[in-house]
Order: C-alpha cells, then structure tokens, then sequence
C-alpha cells in the first residue's frame, strides 16, 4: 500500500479527534431518544438532532439540510431515498415490538462517524476521472464466429471440391500438345492464349499500338484508379448504380471480345460461324 | 493411430485388447514427443476438447492457419458472399506450384529438348499425363478465378476506403498472373506456344519509344528462339512465382489490417 503523507495523517488524526469530541454525547441521546415502540414520527426529530450534532455525518437518511449539501445527487432521488428509508423504519416499528431498538441500534453508527473527511463525505477525493474515458464505448460490437470450425470447414470443402474438380477434368481432357515448333510453319490462323484474345481482336479495329498497348494498359491504369476515383461510401447496389454499370459494361466489353476472338474467327482471322466451319481455337 | 490394431477382437480378448490399445494410445498421446510437435489446442494432441479456449488454440497455435484472425465476422463464413473465389486462387497457385515442382523433375528449357520431354512425360512417366494435365487446367482456372475475384470484389463495394491500396495490389497480382500463365504457355515448345507467343509479344513491340528494346528484352534475341525458351522458364518457374509470392502476402496480410472482408451489402 502506498504511504499516507505525514501531514494529511496528522490532519486526520486531529479531524477525528475534533469530531469524537462533538458527538461525544450524541449516542446517549440516540438511546434515550429511541424508546421501545418508537414509530417513524419519533425517529424524525432524533435523527435531526443528530445531524446537528455531528455536524458533518454524511449518510443519514432523513435531514434536509444533508440533501441540500450533497449537490451531485438528484433531488427527487434523495427524496425517494428518504421516504424508503422511513417507510422500512416504520414498517420495522409496527410489525416488531423492538423496531424502536432496532432503529436506535442503526442510528448508533451514524452517530459515531470514523474516517469522516471534510463537508460530510465518507471518501477522500484522490482524483477526477471523466466519465468518458472509463465509459465511452469505442466500436460497435460485431458479430463474430470462430474461424475454427467455422470458417476452416468451408474452406476445407471448397478446396476438396476444386482438387475434386480438377482431378475429374484433368483425367478426362488431355492438355493440347501440338506439333514441335517450327518458325518456318506458321499455323492459320495463329491465335493468342484465350486471355489475350481480346486484345488481338481489338488489332482487327486499331493500329497495333493502340490495340496491344494503348487500350490494355489504360485498362489497367483505370482499374487501378477506380477506388481513388469512386470516392463514395455506400456499398449497396442501389446506391452504386452507375459504378455497376460502368464495371458490367467493361466486363462485357472484354468477354465479348475474347469470345468472339475464340469462336468466331477462323483462317486468316476472318469472321466465321463456329457450327459452320468449326472452331478453331486450342486452350 | 496406435489403437487400430484392437479392434477386431472377439469376446474378452477383444475387450482386453482394446483397452490395452486404448492405454497405449494415451501414453503416446500425452508424450513428451507428441507434445513437444503439437501445440495447445492442436486436433492432433490428446484430449483435445471442443471448447473456446481451444478453437482460439487451433488458430493461433498452427503456422497454417494463423494467416486468419482467431475469429471472423459472422457473414464472412458464409460462401455466397465470397463464392471463395480469393482462397481458390491462392490454393490454385500451390497447387500449381505443387504440380509444376513435379513437372520440372522432366523438362528441360533447350529448344532441342523442350518438346520431347514433354512428349516423353506424356508417355513415360507415372501420372505425367495427368499432371500436365491439371498444371495446364488449373492455370486456365485460376486466371478465371482470379478474375471473377475481382468482379466479386467489384461488386460488393470491398474496394472502397480502408481497402483502397488492397485493390490496386489486387490488379497487380491480376497482371502477374498474366504473365505467369503467359510465360508458361511457350513451355510446351510445340506450334500452339510457339504462334500464340508470337502473337502476344509482336503486340508488345509496338510499345512507343522502346518498343523494339521491350520485345527484345522479352525474347532474349530478334525472334523468339532457344533463349526466349531460357529467359521464360526463369520466369515461370523462379522470377514471378517469387514476385507474386511477395504481392499476396502483402495482399493477404492487408485484407486483416484492413478490418477483415468487407461488410454485408
């Protein structure tokens, strides 16, 4: 325990000295005041004269002048306080012939207050803390599962079920193995890897630097931007409108694209039919 | 593990025998050797029960795992929100990693070898068929993965602030696993990598500036030739495996500082 200074224990020493000298006859009132029988009426005016006795006695229940002093509490809490209080008395006083004793013995205490500081208070104020800092609440509370089992099983299955997959397809598709390369053969028509496709699609409409540079890399560059651009908060659909159509367009941009580079261009990269003249495109 | 030998008993041998089992498996469970390999909480120490204390364990105690938070928002578990698509990407790649490990036992980068010894895989080699197979096939799946990631991403807003840079670290991992697929379709050497290659890297010569340096760069020489088939082994199987690895653990480890997935729409 921390050591109390020497002046505030002398302070104390003397402040409870003073105060068992004031209340020196007080518990001798209370026990002529208190006679057997005694009902809540009774009680009023001892209790009053108590608290005039000891003046700074802090939890007496029925002084109005103590309500007056203790500012930090309500009025009307105070109030209510004190008719409970004389309320259990008397109800102590009608049911029980000792109630009076017993209210003489719950006064006695009051009578003689130990440790009573200045104005009153049972406590020594040490320091303030304000009520924020202790109280304040910093994040909404989420709800949470463990991610054992909860999230694991899940992942688990998911990945099962794509080795499954994988496994299934691969046993059944063989991978294109094609002729050994020759840069004197060139196949018609040569096609990019499906991924691709769409750009050597778009070298059907551009010059070449525009298709294969220009277009893909400001793609790039605008994906990369997009959340520096879309500056709003919302994540619902309904407030995204244009965002989703903006997106959904160049999603479909591309994939029209590289189907129609996939399936619909035959020899020479000329357009074609793929249930007329077949596909001609190796994954 | 050690009780697998007392269960078929009959009659009192039986019971004798699978208690006997019983004790032995607990004296192994509760070694000093099975504790020292698995930590608290672990499913595979004794006595593990299903408690909180021990679904937090399981988490924090496996190198595994603890790429997750101990716990996760509760709509993050559920699948058609995430459709899985991030982790089926991630498990794509070791995957591919596992099976490409495999395929480099056979293959060697010249262009008077490269195609033979895949042919020779193809035929020679136990399940090399099939591992080729789900190389190439996953390679083509976790570009579609990847990319439906990213839509998904897209369309539930999860690119937004905090989770800005996280987005464009996400197109960069996009692009890499472009050029790793790219890189390795010239593998083969057959007619098929060698004219789709070509392709691709005539549209990057077009480059302004230094476009003929980019293609040169690329292919190692004038046209695309042995060295092109050196340059772009390295770089499937060492160079972006190495820079994408070092992009998802940022991404990854980003989308917990982050705050975890993104909220419900």
């Amino acid at each position: 325990m921390t050591e109390l200074p020497e002046h505030l224990k002398k302070r104390a020493a003397e402040r409870r000295a003073q105060l068992a000298k004031a209340s020196g006859d007080a518990p001798e009132e209370t026990a002529t005041g208190a006679t057997p029988g005694a009902t809540t009426a009774d009680e009023q005016p001892v209790a009053q004269e108590i608290s005039e006795a000891a003046a700074p006695v802090a939890a007496t229940s029925a002084s109005s002048e103590i309500t007056e002093s203790k500012g930090g509490v309500p009025s009307h809490l105070l109030e209510r306080s004190r008719k409970r209080k004389a309320a259990l008395a008397g109800g102590d006083g009608e049911e029980v012939s000792g109630g009076g004793v017993a209210t003489a013995v719950k006064a006695a205490p009051i009578a003689v207050p130990t440790g009573t500081g200045p104005d009153g208070h049972t406590q020594r104020l040490l320091t303030v803390v304000k009520s924020g800092s202790i109280q304040q609440t910093r994040g909404e509370a989420v709800d949470k599962v463990h991610t054992w089992p909860h999230l694991l099983v899940v992942e688990f299955a998911a990945t099962l079920a794509c080795s499954a997959m994988l496994l299934i397809f691969s046993a059944l598709v063989r991978a294109p193995l094609l002729g050994l390369a020759d840069v004197n053969q060139t196949p018609n028509p040569s096609k990019a890897p499906w991924y691709f496709l769409g750009l050597q699609e778009l070298l059907t409409m551009f010059h070449p630097m525009v298709a294969g540079v220009t277009i893909p890399g400001m793609g790039l560059f605008l994906l990369m931007i997009a959340p520096y651009v879309d500056k709003t908060t919302s994540n619902r659909p309904e407030d995204r409108k244009f965002a989703i159509s903006v997106f959904t367009i160049f999603l479909m941009f591309w994939a029209v694209l590289v189907i129609i580079g996939s399936f619909f261009r035959g020899p020479g990269f000329n357009f074609v039919f793929p249930w007329n003249d077949g596909i001609f495109f190796e994954l | 593990m050690a009780s697998a030998n007392g269960s078929n008993g009959s009659g009192g041998i039986g019971t004798k025998l699978r208690a006997r089992s019983k004790k032995l498996g607990e004296q192994v469970g509760n070694s000093q050797v099975m504790n020292s390999i698995f930590r608290p909480g672990s499913i595979f120490r004794h006595g593990y029960t299903d408690s909180p204390r021990n679904r937090s364990y399981v988490v924090m105690n496996s190198v595994l795992y603890h790429l997750h938070p101990v716990k996760v928002k509760r709509h993050a578990v559920k699948v058609s929100y995430t459709l899985c698509l991030g982790g089926l990407s991630f498990f794509l790649f070791i995957l591919l990693t596992v099976t490409g490990i495999f395929l480099m036992f056979f293959y060697r980068p010249t262009e008077a070898l490269a195609w033979n010894n895949i042919q020779q895989l193809e035929t020679a080699v136990w399940f090399g068929s099939m591992v080729r197979n789900m190389h190439r096939w996953g390679a083509h799946l976790m570009v579609l993965t990847v990319f439906m990631h990213m839509s998904r991403v897209f369309y539930h807003g999860a690119y937004k602030a905090p989770r800005e840079f996280n987005w464009v670290i996400g197109v960069i991992l996009l692009t890499l696993t472009l050029m790793l697929s790219f890189t390795g379709y010239l593998l083969p050497w057959d007619q098929l990598a060698l004219w789709a290659v070509t392709v691709g890297t005539n549209m990057m010569g077009y480059t302004p500036v230094f476009g003929g340096q980019v293609r040169y760069a690329l292919l190692g020489s004038k046209e695309i030739s042995g060295d092109t088939l050196l340059r772009w082994y390295t770089l499937h199987v060492l160079l972006l495996p190495f820079i994408i690895v070092i992009f998802m653990a940022v991404h990854f480890w980003r989308v917990r500082k982050d705050g975890g997935i993104s909220g419900p729409l």
